[in-house]
């Protein structure tokens, strides 16, 4: 399965096409060939991990010797005698020859590219399942299963891609279902313009991407082959403005697609699409598009950043800026979906963040459990507003009694998010801060540390406002369908497991050995368990809620103080106007592109060049009337005129047509150019 | 040589014609009959061109192929010489298949003055024009074919153009005469210097015999020829009027095919026959074309009629394959190749769209439109996967004209300066963020939102039957080449080398 991935790719694409010409007439929409689709991609997404990990396994089993290529040899991971290395499953077809390069088409199989196939393909089928339940009755049904099938596809793509060009396919394709799937409902202006704001955004992080996928291109000596740059670049085979040249192009990519500062700002408006692709594209899978970047092609961020020097690099920088301002305005918002954005904005923050500080590891390892629960979290805020039809947790409130399972499910994803023992995040995020504080990045422990306390703060807050306290609302919630139970309990036992992987305490490192690059990889700090740092850590999370519960359950703490205090109403009005970048980029930048700019422009264009066009006419056809009233009428007959007259801006041309001086005119021009290039031959 | 491979070319050149005195021998009320000639004449027309293709050897796509080289104007040295290579083929099948699209449209959406048999007399010499330019291998057979181009659209735009047609068709008629006197001046001198208006003559010579100032003023003409016709800023001010006023197909040729004679003059003759120059001109040429990328998008969001947009858009793609020109490298040339496909494909297929969608609602202004995706879904869906395709989204043609365009300007030919085209390749990329804004900004105002109360009562029908049978074949080919993008790169491959190898000694 490893050297045929492609399938696992290929299946959704097919059924997209078959949704897309059959879908309408199937008895259930098309939906049925959807779930069939991702059911059989991710069979083999089991089937592929299963022989993945057998294949680490067994190389680590004694016989590794033949596994250590010439090549991989020079850059295994370095202090670790008689550390094998597997290699990762290259398969490749020829795919076009350009300026006499052959550009192959391939996937890369190895641990990381078989966890994404998992995470993508597991949580694309759970999507698919709600979603039958969830968009019952959807003027577009048939249509939302095709762009699930198509987005599933482009994902799956971009993870098994081999070359950074088929990453490009992938990452645009999924840019392209997210674009579609968020203006879903396009009839109302608000959605398309959520639509368009996200892809404009991520496009505009393209312009990095594509820039850092070229200088690569040459930099690796005219290849888009990952394999290859990822060598070149552990092996000192590129030279260093080229490696940071590419990281900061690349970077920028990264801040486009994973909802980083400064260009987050569509990840909030991206919820304006229905709850079930703001779980699958808008919090497991494409968002993290980006994280995988930096994971998939680490060793040119790592020498390109300098990441084995501690200090600041932008990667880390990126990314820590995003937990905290992410985490701040997930506070201020009354819209669950919007708190869950901005959790996830400020959660794939501590993922850059973890890579910029070495922590490839922790990073990845990140990614994986926050799939599961911040899946789980809006699917569960889906199933709430089934219930209450509101996303406004103003009218929630004391759901826990009729929503048994949706609340049990959000709870444990909640605390999971938050960072508590034993559930996934606890684990994920614990090595993130650790590797941080390993690694001479100090500063990015604290604020990790500071990120899990505001993470805890808000998300008791949140869970308040929705379950606890007395209903608010009007309407009469009831607990969801089965259709829409499975997946959330499905995923919430992922969010409770899943960091069992890697249990650095019980000395359970599988997550490592599987998934962690052994060949072209950087030598990154991998830290033991440190019990204080994690006890540590822990009451960090306990206390963001003890302090939660008592402002908002026991409205202890300072109230009132944004009506007394100028200045933290100044604060509070700059959150809640999300320090005023969509105004910086709606109304400043795209306004003044769009306005001024663009008028200015095609003003220039019709009065200045088009003026000049048109005066030379003009003047033209004044000679030509001086040359007839003067000159022709006395001494030529009937040629300089016609020009002249045609010209004529006024003159209509039916009426020449009618007279047939238009073909004469025609002729004229014709025979003088004729008679033009005659005398230039004779002349010679 | 059997008999298809000497007279092929000929044949698929001049069937057009014989075609046309066909049809003009047909009595005017035989509208059906008339229809189905030129049908036929376009259909046979693609079908040599296809038996071409077949024929065609690939692994010789460098050289010259279906050469014939017989005597013409003995008295200033110009011969009948046409063949083709891997540059070519690509832009004959674009043209014959294009025209056969055409006509089939027109099928029952003929403009007023409704008069089928004189308007497509002019398509099908409008064909042999665009073909023999494609084929023309002398520098005054091109010349001829390149002129006898103008005169249809001329009258395609001034006869059946919209309210402004006057104006517009003679701006299209002088500008172009303008460059095209320049471009002859351009070609004569090169036979006074070299004695030959032979093209693969004078590109093995590789600008030899021509010294450096000269080869410089030549390509002034030269360029001012072409760069009107492709159109490059500041020259393009022609098209958008030519663009707004002209019928539908017309403006489908005239993207579709008729731009593409500028760049591919640029490929055929300016680069190969003046080299020297090319590399003096070649930072210039990059410049105009970034302007044009940035300028031509900015344009495009100051437009409020969909048609005028997707004009100023041509401006814009015609760019990003003048960028990949100026490059002067392998990569950027075969781009350049896709791109004028690409775009020919894409561009011609939004202009029959903004035409079906101005037949039905009887305006083109977009403030005015909305909803398509509710009131005819299909066109809608179909707005929107062009809008995707003329963005640059891989896995659809646009992609591979822009994106190996912006690869080329990074590494540059080595004569060319690193730095300004690497500056160059960053405003591209911009570019292709200005084109996300225009195309969907389009399409959110075209077809998502809903309709407007003016249109909510007004029965409009789908897509009909002639529309599909002409644009299925063209969206599949949009999908195709974006998918397999071989299709055409495997094609110019060889070709684009030979070029540069023996111009730039590659």
């Amino acid at each position: 399965m490893l050297r045929y991935a492609w399938i696992i790719a290929f299946i959704p694409a097919l059924s997209f096409f078959l949704i897309l010409f059959f879908g309408k007439r199937m008895p259930k929409g098309g939906s049925e060939i959807g779930i069939a689709a991702l059911g059989a991609s991710f069979v083999l997404s089991v089937v592929a991990a299963v022989q993945w990990i057998d294949k680490v396994e067994s190389t680590e089993g004694g016989e590794g010797g033949h596994a250590l290529g010439a090549l991989g040899q020079a850059f295994h991971v370095a202090g670790e005698a008689g550390h094998t290395v597997v290699e990762p499953v290259l398969a490749s077809v020829s795919w076009f020859t350009l300026g006499g390069v052959d550009i192959r088409a391939g996937t890369m199989i190895d641990g990381l590219s078989v966890m994404m196939l998992f995470v993508v393909s597991l949580v694309s089928l759970l999507v698919h399942i709600y979603s039958t339940s969830y968009m019952e009755g959807d003027r577009r049904y048939t249509y939302f299963f095709a762009a699930l099938s198509l987005f599933s596809a482009s994902m799956l793509t971009l993870v098994i891609a081999g070359s950074t060009l088929l990453l490009l396919v992938g990452w645009e394709l999924v840019g392209l279902c997210s674009f579609m799937l968020i203006g879903h409902w396009w009839e109302e202006g608000a959605n398309s313009d959520a639509a368009l704001k996200a892809f404009f955004t991520t496009r505009t992080g393209d312009i990095g991407l594509i820039i850092g996928i070229v200088i690569l291109f040459f930099g690796a000596g005219g290849t888009f082959d990952i394999p290859t740059i990822n060598e070149m670049a552990v092996n000192g085979e590129m030279s260093q403005t080229v490696l940071t040249t590419a990281s900061v192009a690349l970077l920028i990519g990264i801040i486009g697609k994973s909802g980083q500062f400064p260009l987050h700002t569509w990840l909030p408006d991206a919820m304006a699409g229905p709850t079930p692709v703001s779980a699958l594209i808008h919090a497991a899978t494409m968002v993290v598009a980006g994280v995988f970047l930096g994971a998939r092609l680490y060793p040119v961020f790592f020498e390109g950043f300098h990441i084995a020097d501690g200090g600041l690099n932008a990667m880390a920088v990126i990314g820590g800026i995003t937990v905290i301002i992410g985490a701040a305005l997930a506070f201020v918002q009354n819209d669950i979906k919007k708190v869950l954005a901005y959790s996830t904005i400020s959660q794939i923050g501590y993922m850059v963040m973890a890579l910029g500080v070495g922590a490839w590891l922790a990073a990845v390892f990140h990614l994986f459990t926050h799939a599961f629960f911040k899946a789980d979290l809006f699917l569960g805020s889906g199933s709430v507003s089934h219930a209450v039809h509101t996303f406004d947790m103003r009218k929630m409130g004391g759901l826990r009694k009729v929503m048994p399972h949706t609340f049990w499910t959000f709870i444990i994803s909640s605390l999971a998010l938050a960072g508590f023992f034993p559930l996934a995040g606890f684990w994920s995020k614990d090595e993130i801060i650790n590797t941080a504080g390993k690694a001479d990045y100090d500063f990015f422990l604290v604020v990790g540390l500071v990120g899990a306390f505001m993470t805890a703060a808000y998300m008791t807050r949140c869970v308040w406002l929705t379950f606890f306290g007395e209903y608010r609302g009007a309407e009469h919630p009831h607990e969801s369908p089965k259709a829409i139970l499975v997946p959330l309990w499905i995923l919430a036992i992922g969010a409770v497991f899943a960091g069992f992987l890697n249990a650095t305490a019980f000395d359970i490192h599988k997550f490592t050995e599987w998934v962690e690059p052994t060949s072209a990889f950087p030598e990154v700090i991998v830290p033991e368990f440190s019990v204080p740092l994690a006890v540590f850590s822990f009451m960090v999370a306990a206390a963001g809620v003890a302090v939660a519960g008592a402002y908002y359950v026991y409205g202890m703490g300072p109230r009132g103080l944004t009506e007394r205090n100028a200045s933290a109403r100044a604060g509070y009005t700059f959150l809640e106007n999300k320090y005023y970048l969509d105004h910086l980029y709606t109304d400043l930048v795209v306004g003044s592109i769009k306005g001024p700019i663009a008028r200015g422009t095609y003003w220039f264009n019709q009065n200045v060049i088009d003026g000049v066009v048109n005066a030379a006419g003009t003047g033209t056809r004044r000679v030509g009337r001086f040359t007839y009233d003067v000159i022709d009428q006395k001494i030529v007959d009937g040629s300089v005129n016609e020009i002249a007259a045609a010209t004529d801006e006024t003159g209509g041309l039916l009426r020449y047509l009618q007279s047939g001086r238009v073909q004469r005119y025609a002729l004229i021009l014709f025979a003088s150019v004729g008679v033009l290039s005659l005398a230039l031959v004779f002349a010679n | 040589m059997n008999w298809f491979d000497s007279w092929a070319l000929t044949l698929v050149t001049f069937i057009p014609i014989v075609g046309m005195v066909v049809m003009l021998i047909i009595p005017r009320k035989e509208e059906y009959s008339i229809k189905v000639v030129a049908l036929l004449t376009t259909v046979v027309t693609f079908g040599v061109s296809v038996a071409i293709a077949a024929r065609f050897d690939y692994d010789a796509g460098g050289g010259l192929q279906f050469d014939v080289d017989k005597p013409w104007i003995d008295t200033i040295s110009s011969r009948y010489h046409v063949g083709i290579d891997g540059i070519s083929l690509p832009l004959l099948l674009l043209t014959t298949f294009i025209t056969v699209a055409c006509v089939i449209y027109s099928w029952n959406h003929f403009p007023k003055p409704h008069t089928p048999k004189a308007f497509l007399a002019l398509i099908l010499v409008l064909e042999t024009g665009m073909v023999g330019t494609f084929i023309a291998q002398d520098l005054i057979l091109f010349f001829v074919f390149f002129e006898i181009v103008l005169l249809p659209m001329f009258f395609m735009i001034g006869v059946w153009g919209g309210p402004n047609r006057s104006y517009a068709s003679i701006k299209f008629f002088l500008f172009t005469m303008f460059g095209s006197a320049f471009m002859l001046l351009g070609f004569l001198a090169i036979f006074w210097q070299t004695g030959t208006f032979d093209i693969p003559e004078l590109s093995a010579m590789a600008g030899d015999g021509i010294v450096g100032s000269t080869q410089n003023l030549i390509f002034a003409g030269l360029f001012l020829g072409f760069a009107i016709k492709v159109p490059m800023f500041p020259f393009h001010t022609w098209l958008p009027d030519a663009h707004t006023e002209a019928p539908t197909v017309g403006s489908v040729l005239l993207a579709a095919v008729l731009l593409k004679l500028g760049t591919y003059g640029f490929v055929r003759i300016a680069l190969p026959v003046l080299p020297d120059a090319a590399i003096d001109w070649a930072p210039w040429l990059g410049l105009l074309a970034v302007i044009g990328i940035i300028y031509g998008a900015l344009a495009c969001l100051a437009q409020s009629d969909m048609k005028r947009l997707i004009a100023f858009s041509s401006v814009a793609h015609m760019g990003f394959v003048m960028l990949g020109i100026a490059t002067l490298t392998d990569i950027g040339i075969n781009a350049a190749v896709f791109g004028m496909v690409a775009h020919g494909l894409i561009t011609g297929m939004l202009f029959f769209l903004a035409g079906s969608v101005g037949e039905r609602y009887g305006t083109r202004e977009m403030s005015r439109l909305g909803g398509l995706l509710t009131q005819t879904p299909r066109l809608g869906w179909i707005l929107g996967f062009l809008a995707m395709a003329s963005l640059g989204l891989p896995g659809l043609a646009g992609f591979w004209g822009e994106f190996p365009a912006i690869l080329a300007a990074y590494n540059p030919l080595d004569a060319l300066p690193l730095e300004t085209f690497r500056s160059y390749m960053v405003i591209a990329a911009v570019g292709t963020v200005l084109a996300a804004g225009y195309l969907l900004w389009m399409l959110q105002r075209v077809a998502m939102g809903k309709v407007k109360p003016e249109f909510e009562q007004t029965d409009v029908h789908d897509i009909n039957t002639a529309e599909w049978i002409a644009w299925s074949p063209i969206l599949l080919f949009v999908l195709a080449l974006g998918v397999y993008p071989d299709i055409i790169f495997g094609v110019t491959n060889d070709a684009v080398a030979q070029l540069t190898a023996t111009a730039f000694g590659g």
